[in-house]
């Protein structure tokens, strides 16, 4: 296999994500409500009960609204890769997983790429995210739209790859009901998304822990940061290690076997 | 090329679902893979497609096996499964052109092997529909089309004619025997329909997990002392 396959292949991969997601933007343009109801709504009533003061990145005081921003970036990929994980073992997607297994290439690189393809695409929402946000006065440096995408990037790798995890090896997780409340809800609150840590930590110092070894949180982190062009080499530190340790344990791990890629009979 | 299939078993959990089957097929060769439903063919294409992984025995094709040699292998397979793997909502050729990629072939000779297919399979005019515009004959034949796509040299088919009418699936079954004698394709064929199985084909029939049966159609019933593969395989499996 030379270089070319794995390209031609890449590209094919995410070409027919593309494809699928302008098939179904109808769909995707609903996926935004959620966040733009925590931003305008929730934020409105929240702010109000929350004080934040002047942290990094920020050199001001800023609004709730811009607060949470970029957690609501992390949260709209939480939810994209745990759908589309989901959907690759479980339901919509299995027709296509199995033409991908059927591939020569590697598995690792077929399911990383899987990944990846999707991860674009909930990448593409949070940019329409961010513009809507504008709307709020959410106004992080024009360079700072560029500067996050690396760690939007490295985001989706390491929630998709989580979710394949989760629904290769957890049966009790098969559906999006009991994903959404083990995992995104208890991910999403118990991180910096919503609130600064040290509010957390005035409030309950266990709790603060809980959100300082939740990955998401320094996910979230390293895309507030970016996003304000600061560098915050913890937050990448610990998002892109946790990223290739989930993609290495997610990958070596799967077992079709384990899913309903195979057909009825394998269930 | 030839397969050779020796001492697979498979159990899911402690529930046996292959025992001890060994078989070869012969290059250029259609075979069908016949037996009831809960027999053990879907296990067994799993298993020769590599979404299961081998518990025991080995796969080999030309020689080369597929616990050494795994994406050599998949290179000389085609297959359609007993499921729709297509996008619905994608084009015919988006769809075919998804499978080449994956295959490592450029776009320009995806498109260049694409049409040539669907020529070959009278669908071209419908390149530019989405599947699901097409009646499940035609999505068939789009699934073998692209199974096609990277020119393998083994073609396996898991109950294809699946949901399909008579006449659909009586066509499907001499388009693939018209393939098998065009091309030298070895064409492994699954299904628990008798009738599309012919007396002279080289016929596996697989029942609870056992092989009970290989050779030529008429040799098995000579065999059996029965008078057609129906009789032969009621006998044996105690269906049909």
């Amino acid at each position: 296999m030379k270089a070319a396959h794995y390209w031609h292949c890449f590209v094919g991969i995410q070409t027919r994500e593309w494809l699928r997601f302008w098939q179904q933007r109808t769909r995707f343009a609903s996926a935004l409500v959620r966040p733009l109801l925590w931003l305008v709504v929730f934020a409105a009533g929240f702010r109000a009960v929350l004080g934040i003061s002047i942290i990094p990145p920020y050199q001001t005081y800023i609004t709730y609204e811009t607060y949470i921003a970029p957690g609501l970036c992390g949260m709209i990929i939480l939810f994209n890769s745990m759908q589309g994980a989901l959907s690759m073992v479980y339901d919509r997607e299995l027709g296509s997983m199995r033409v991908l297994l059927m591939s020569p290439l590697p598995r690792p690189f077929l399911l990383v790429t899987k990944l990846l393809a999707m991860g674009v695409v909930s990448i593409g929402q949070v940019y329409v995210f961010l513009l809507l946000a504008l709307l709020v006065d959410v106004e992080p440096p024009l360079w700072g739209y560029l500067a996050v995408l690396p760690a939007l990037i490295l985001t989706s790798l390491m929630l998709g790859a989580l979710g394949l995890l989760i629904a290769t090896w957890i049966k009790q997780l098969e559906n999006f009901a009991g994903v959404m409340n083990f995992v995104i809800f208890p991910m999403f609150f118990m991180s910096s998304a919503l609130y600064p840590l040290w509010k957390m930590n005035e409030a309950s110092p266990w709790l603060y822990w809980v959100c300082q070894f939740n990955p998401f949180t320094h996910a979230v982190e390293a895309i507030r940061f970016s996003l304000y062009l600061e560098w915050n080499p913890m937050a990448y530190g610990i998002t892109a290690g946790v990223t290739v340790v989930l993609a290495l344990l997610a990958t070596a791990g799967f077992r079709p076997q384990r899913t309903k890629i195979l057909g009825t009979q394998s269930a | 090329m030839t397969i050779e299939a020796s001492n697979l078993s498979f159990r899911y959990g402690d529930k046996p679902v292959l025992r001890e089957v060994s078989f070869a097929l012969t290059s250029g060769c259609f075979h069908a893979l016949l037996g009831p439903n809960g027999a053990g063919k879907s296990t067994l294409f799993g298993l020769l497609t590599r979404l299961l992984a081998l518990q025991q025995g080995d796969i080999r094709l030309a020689g080369q096996s597929l616990k050494q040699q795994p994406a050599e292998a998949m290179r000389q397979i085609g297959v359609v499964f007993q499921q729709n793997a297509l996008d619905l909502d994608l084009t015919v050729r988006q769809n075919l052109q998804y499978h080449a990629a994956l295959h490592g072939l450029s776009r320009k000779e995806a498109r260049s092997r694409g049409d040539r297919e669907l020529e070959r399979f009278e669908l071209l005019d419908r390149a530019n529909d989405a599947v699901r515009q097409l009646n499940g004959g035609h999505r068939r034949r789009v699934e073998i089309a692209r199974a096609l796509l990277h020119e393998p040299s083994l073609l396996l088919l898991d109950e294809p004619t699946v949901g399909l009418d008579v006449a659909s699936r009586k066509a499907l079954n001499e388009h693939v025997r018209i393939l098998c004698e065009e091309d030298g394709l070895t064409v492994l064929w699954a299904t628990h329909l008798i009738e599309e199985v012919r007396a002279d084909d080289r016929v596996l029939i697989l029942h609870q997990g056992q092989l009970l049966a290989d050779g030529n159609g008429q040799a098995i019933c000579d065999a059996e002392g029965t008078r057609d593969l129906a009789e032969t395989f009621h006998a044996l499996t105690g269906a049909g």
